[in-house]
């Protein structure tokens, strides 16, 4: 039972891409949205449109305004300029408690005073509906969270996990369009964390939501989100799903918040075909890079070439001269993960560039090991060159 | 490292300042005022007997337990003798005085929990600045606001709202507003207490759960105030009962509170054995709502926060 459902999921999940149907209408528009307070600019000029059913992440680092943003279509702060409207209501001037959009805070926010039942109810309780009818709601969610047996017990009796839970479940009870959630996993240790990002998962399709999620954990927002912002300053950096977030970053800053990277300073020395070629002070060979998106970079423009450790290979063998791109250098670190190593390579030059390799097997002859001599190498389409 | 013994003795040491403070200088003296109240009144230095003379050993110490009686309590339960009047309108007035003090306290303390973070020192400065001055004199300035020549009666006929001036002065009406202005600050600083550290967060949680502001505050920021409510009440209430100063200073000749009864029988008719058995039985009336307050109090150590 539970696995057709996951099938089927994965199956809707696969199609799902609303954003590139220009007759699709977006859910929620935020449209120019400013926010400052007072000289501080917390949120600059921002477009953006949500979809309906979408799994949507507000990423960045602590203060670049994704939890503005978020607020804002809460109710709790109103735009300096701008406007935001949900299924095609203007926001403006709505308070929080007539929107159709319920927050999951990160502290929780249980009401401490009530049972988990009488928190679940609050919502249902507030827009009115019969006592029959809240109670097979509270009944429902109690289910949908597995906390049958707890509706009884008061906030302070239960595990960081099961107030999370009921948090989440509280802000489902009243059916909202948009469920907004500010860091809901922050407070759970890792393992329990990522056990319930797919649980978060499974409920978003079950339910047919729109969620937005608020993180500052990559690794959460590319579980989770249909598509993913990456903020910073209060400006939009790049919007996509999270396959092109991390291999098509937008630029040098979304390449390094998102994942591990090596950027490495180049010039153009020249174009030819699909190919750049690039000169970099770390190596005396040019560089050989399929250009990809990064069109409009012309011979002599400064550019940054991002390339992940995992696309690199690493040899203590000399590679064929054919074999394109090559760094020689030293091993200066080695990280080891059980699933992987991380080497630390040191070239010539001083620079440090980041490699790692899957440990496929569990006997090697003869493993890399510090201060070896060896060869970095990568295929023209392992990096993708930024141009800011 | 201390050994058990020692960390054993530290540990006493500790506890021990507390309980030696309560025992001297809270039960001994209520077992004195016990004993006179189960004395009798007479002429001599001190105005009571038996007097306990450990010099005769146990035949003395049983002589003088059985001299021990409780006429005095009987005396002062008598109706005729005006005590339980004394007591019933003492607790009436003190509670009242305690729903007057939460009715203006709540508001003053929910604005200064709600008051800007850098502004909230000094509020709460102002809160206890009346401390400065002595209370006696703060409820003798109360005469001359509210006497009939007082500064209110001289503002309210200067502009024009009464021809004759009110008689506040030596009303019940004056005990009240007295009780109110001398207690507030027992009032507001535990609402106070307990409205600062509300999570903000809870009402946002209340309001985007559709429920407008001012529900809100009835269904969260009131309820989770209700222990700051308790203490102010209680630390209100208590002292308000057996208050003699302000119905004394301010309240008529026909404001009966059994402080100033307690008072009159001690120093115009000189019994101390009938007005320390007034002050018993007012502590045992008091005891009641502080078994509830510490009743209230561990419920809520229970509930954690």
């Amino acid at each position: 039972m539970a696995k057709t459902r996951t099938q089927t999921i994965g199956a809707v999940r696969r199609t799902f891409s609303p954003w590139t149907d220009a007759t699709a209408t977006p859910l929620i528009r935020f449209e120019n949205v400013v926010k400052r307070f007072g000289a501080f600019t917390a949120v600059n000029n921002v477009s953006l449109d949500i979809y309906e059913r979408e799994f949507f992440a507000l990423l960045g680092p602590s203060g670049c305004g994704k939890t503005t943003l978020m607020r804002m279509l809460a109710g709790f702060e109103d735009p300096t300029e701008g406007r935001i409207t949900l299924a095609g209501q203007d926001l403006s001037g709505v308070p929080p408690y007539r929107r159709p959009v319920n927050m999951m805070f990160q502290s929780y926010a249980l009401f401490p005073h009530m049972s988990v039942a009488d928190n679940i109810a609050f919502g249902p309780k507030q827009a009115g509906m019969a006592k029959a009818d809240i109670d097979a709601r509270v009944e429902e969610m109690l289910t949908l969270v597995k906390l049958e047996s707890f509706a009884k017990r008061k906030p302070h009796q239960l595990s960081g996990g099961q107030r999370q839970r009921v948090a989440l479940a509280r802000s489902l009870a009243t059916r909202p369009k948009v469920l907004l959630l500010d860091e809901p996993l922050g407070a759970l240790d890792k393992k329990l964390r990522e056990e319930t990002q797919f649980e978060l998962m499974d409920l978003q399709m079950e339910l047919g939501m729109t969620f937005l999620i608020v993180t500052h954990d990559q690794e959460e927002a590319m579980t989770v989100a249909d598509r993913i912002a990456v903020m910073n300053h209060g400006v939009l950096v790049q919007v996509d799903p999270p396959a092109a977030i991390y291999e098509q970053p937008a630029t040098k800053y979304v390449a390094d918040f998102i994942g591990d990277v090596n950027i490495v300073e180049c010039v153009v020395d020249g174009c030819f075909g699909g190919d750049l070629r690039l000169s970099t002070p770390i190596t005396p060979h040019p560089l050989q890079i399929a250009q990809g998106d990064a069109g409009g970079v012309k011979t002599g423009d400064k550019v940054w070439l991002a390339i992940r450790p995992e696309k690199l290979r690493i040899s203590l063998e000399a590679p064929d001269a054919a074999a394109g791109n090559c760094f020689a250098g030293e091993i200066f670190d080695i990280g080891y993960l059980g699933d992987l190593s991380v080497y630390h390579v040191e070239l010539p030059c001083g620079t440090r560039i980041k490699v790692s390799q899957p440990n496929l097997s569990r006997m090697v002859e003869r493993p890399i090991s510090w201060e070896d001599k060896v060869y970095v190498t990568f295929t023209p389409h392992a990096g993708v060159v930024l141009s800011r | 490292m201390a050994t058990a013994g020692e960390k054993g003795i530290g540990r006493l040491f500790v506890i021990a300042v507390p309980y030696l403070w309560l025992l001297v200088l809270f039960l001994v003296p209520f077992l004195i005022v016990l004993k006179i109240s189960l004395s009798q009144d007479v002429i001599a230095q001190p105005p009571y007997a038996p007097l306990l003379d450990l010099s005769q050993g146990w035949a003395g110490f049983v002589d003088f337990l059985s001299q021990l009686n409780f006429d005095n309590y009987v005396y002062v339960l008598d109706w005729n003798n005006e005590f339980l009047d004394a007591y019933g309108s003492s607790l009436i007035i003190a509670a009242v005085s305690t729903v007057l003090l939460l009715l203006v306290g709540y508001p003053i303390a929910y604005a200064m929990a709600r008051a800007p973070r850098t502004l909230q020192p000094t509020l709460l400065m102002l809160v206890i600045l009346p401390f400065w001055t002595s209370f006696l004199i703060r409820v003798y300035a109360w005469i001359g606001i509210l006497s009939q020549d007082g500064l209110l009666n001289q503002a309210l006929q200067a502009l024009g709202l009464i021809d004759a001036p009110l008689e506040i002065l030596n009303t019940d009406l004056a005990v009240y507003i007295g009780i109110v202005y001398s207690y507030l600050p027992f009032m507001v600083l535990p609402l106070y207490a307990a409205l600062e550290k509300l999570d903000g967060t809870l009402l946002e949680a209340a309001e985007d759960l559709g429920c407008p502001p001012m529900r809100a505050f009835w269904l969260v920021t009131f309820p989770l105030s209700l222990p700051g409510v308790a203490a102010g009440c209680l630390l209100c209430f208590i002292p308000a009962v057996g208050e003699f100063v302000i119905p004394d200073l301010l309240g008529g000749s026909d404001t009966l509170m059994i402080g100033k009864s307690l008072w009159t029988e001690f120093t115009v008719n000189r019994s101390w054995t009938a007005s320390s058995a007034v002050a018993v039985l007012l502590l045992i009336v008091l005891v009641v709502p502080i078994v509830i307050y510490q009743n209230i109090q561990a419920r809520q150590l229970e509930a954690g926060k």
